[in-house]
């Protein structure tokens, strides 16, 4: 265990020993999501040919919860060091920039990873025990599956670097949070897709890089989505990279954390 | 090559009323193996000194190296060099005493470090408390936990920010008999502390620091030969002659004066007696440290007229 394993492990560590809130909590919100709306709307909203609305809906659920825990695991485990002082535990050390971009990064990964399997565990469960589908939740095409959580997470784990980087406080951080990352999640199409929108919001949604990964996930799932998976791998990519260099650069240059 | 060395260097912080100097021109250099002492009154720059030399900070100018090592230029390499005690009591709620050390030590990249865990922790008298949570440790355990977290790495030079600070007599006496082991064994110790006495029993030089600038620096035997040798010390029920008070420390009924010889010493007391004044408990004792730092301090503030510094 050598610098940034170290530092991946402690914060792997952090998240699992408090894993009835950091796992165990997002799966049962995200459970009950499915329940409430799987119910009240599984008749009325007509999403794709010959998939029903609550198996449209759980693979949404699954990536809209990789993408918030993975958020949530760099953004709060910065913040609180910044807050607590035991960041300088980490600023006396030799550890690069690299470094601690890819321990954080990747063990926000690992979280979103393990909440979104939870969540899709749960909800199969919930499927099958329901008995109204006769659909298969393994998907289509697997491999985009694990290609849009995993970049979809490291683009939120990144973001929650900037983000714990940036904050000072925990009301700033709440405040990242509810008027960044939730709005943008929520009307990425996890509960709708986005051909049911008038034209003006089906363009607007086109801006916003969190409907390309929720897109581009369930396009594993089902082969079928709004825009081809293609384009969605293209926009994700790219906006990964920007914000990686922004919050390497932060790091280098020691943002907010070095005086 | 010096253990440490700083040149020059100075800080200037942005503050809401202005540019704020909290360093202005600090040169000095720390041999390897020494054990030096920085003291300065609360403001001196004492923290900013070292936040510089750890790299949490970064002077407006100047040079500081660790070994040859510019923490500017090359900060993991200088890093590796220095083991640091920060001032603040912090910790990670999240891990116990072993974990802490273990990943301190990893992102050093020191590999198999359990031994030298061990013998930190036993050293430190922390052996029963390895598999403690942070949180439950008391607070002078916490201060003993940073001092083991910045040795985890075997660093060739310690830097000690008020390390006793809150900590009880006994385990004062038990963490420097350790770090004077350390030294003994070719560690360089930079300490700070408002323990006068410490800094006169363990360092054998010392710098002082006010607003900003070294304002003494010396071996500590020859700080203590430039001060006054002796201090008359007495109780007193009435206000001090003019003459006597401007060079008194008074705190409530004790006065102390520094004196020089045995004439000295009678013309103070005669001094009282033409006031009027009886002194009581009257005690000659060997000028210490404070003494020196006090008069430095003093002598300091009539050369400076600058405001306070931060911090």
């Amino acid at each position: 265990m050598t610098g940034w394993t170290a530092l991946f492990y402690k914060e792997v560590l952090r998240f699992w020993k408090v894993s009835f809130q950091t796992i165990a909590a997002p799966v049962l919100t995200a459970v009950l999501y499915l329940l409430i709306f799987g119910h009240v709307l599984e008749d009325r909203v007509q999403v794709y040919e010959g998939v029903n609305y609550t198996a449209f809906l759980i693979p949404g659920l699954v990536m809209m919860s990789v993408l918030q825990n993975a958020f949530a695991n760099s953004s709060s485990s910065l913040v609180q060091s910044k807050i607590m002082g035991n960041l300088v535990f980490l600023l006396l050390t030799p550890l690069s920039h690299w470094s601690w971009y890819f321990a954080y990064v990747l063990s926000a990964v690992l979280r979103g990873v393990v909440v979104g399997l939870g969540v899709l565990l749960a909800t199969a469960v919930f499927v099958w025990q329901s008995s109204v589908l006769n659909m298969s939740l393994w998907p289509a095409q697997p491999l985009w599956v694990l290609i849009f959580a995993l970049l979809g997470a490291a683009m939120l784990g990144t973001l929650g670097l900037i983000a714990g980087l940036w904050a000072d406080k925990f009301d700033q951080m709440a405040a990242f949070q509810n008027f960044v990352i939730m709005p943008m999640t929520f009307l990425s199409g996890v509960f709708y897709s986005i051909h049911s929108l008038p034209d003006f919001w089906q363009r607007v949604s086109h801006l916003n890089p969190f409907f390309y990964m929720i897109d581009g996930f369930r396009y594993g799932f089902f082969a079928q989505s709004d825009v081809s998976p293609w384009i969605s791998l293209s926009v994700v990519l790219t906006s990964l990279l920007g914000v990686a260099s922004l919050a390497v650069h932060l790091l280098r240059i020691g943002y907010k954390i070095r005086g | 090559m010096p253990a440490i060395s700083f040149q020059s260097v100075s800080k200037t912080f942005a503050t809401a009323r202005g540019p704020f100097q909290a360093l202005d021109g600090v040169s000095f250099d720390i041999d390897d193996g020494e054990f030096f002492g920085l003291l300065g009154p609360n403001g001196a720059g004492k923290t900013t000194l070292i936040s510089i030399l750890a790299g949490l900070s970064r002077a407006t100018s100047g040079r500081v190296s660790v070994r040859g090592v510019d923490v500017a230029a090359e900060p993991a390499q200088a890093r590796r060099q220095l083991g640091v005690v920060p001032q603040e009591l912090v910790f990670d709620p999240f891990f116990n005493v072993r974990e802490a050390l273990q990943f301190q030590s990893g992102y050093f990249g020191v590999r198999g470090n359990d031994d030298w865990i061990d013998e930190l922790l036993h050293s430190l008298g922390l052996a029963d408390k390895a598999a403690h949570n942070m949180r439950q440790l008391s607070g002078g355990m916490k201060r003993r936990m940073l001092v083991a977290q910045a040795l985890v790495h075997k660093p060739p030079v310690i830097v000690l920010d008020e390390p006793t600070a809150g900590v009880d007599v006994e385990l004062r006496q038990t963490l420097w008999q350790f770090i004077a082991k350390l030294n003994t064994q070719g560690h360089t110790v930079l300490l700070t502390t408002h323990y006068l006495e410490e800094a006169e029993a363990l360092c054998g030089r010392i710098a002082m620091l006010k607003q900003g600038r070294v304002v003494a620096l010396n071996r500590t035997s020859e700080l203590l030969a430039q001060a006054a040798s002796q201090v008359l010390r007495f109780k007193l029920d009435g206000t001090l002659p003019p003459a006597l008070a401007a060079r008194a420390r008074v705190t409530g009924r004790i006065v102390q004066l520094p004196a020089n010889d045995a004439r000295e010493i009678e013309a103070h007391l005669a001094a009282v007696r033409e006031a009027g004044l009886q002194a009581e408990d009257v005690e000659v004792r060997k000028a210490d440290l404070e003494d020196v730092f006090l008069e430095v301090m003093g002598a300091a503030a009539h050369q400076t007229d600058q405001p306070g510094a931060l911090a």
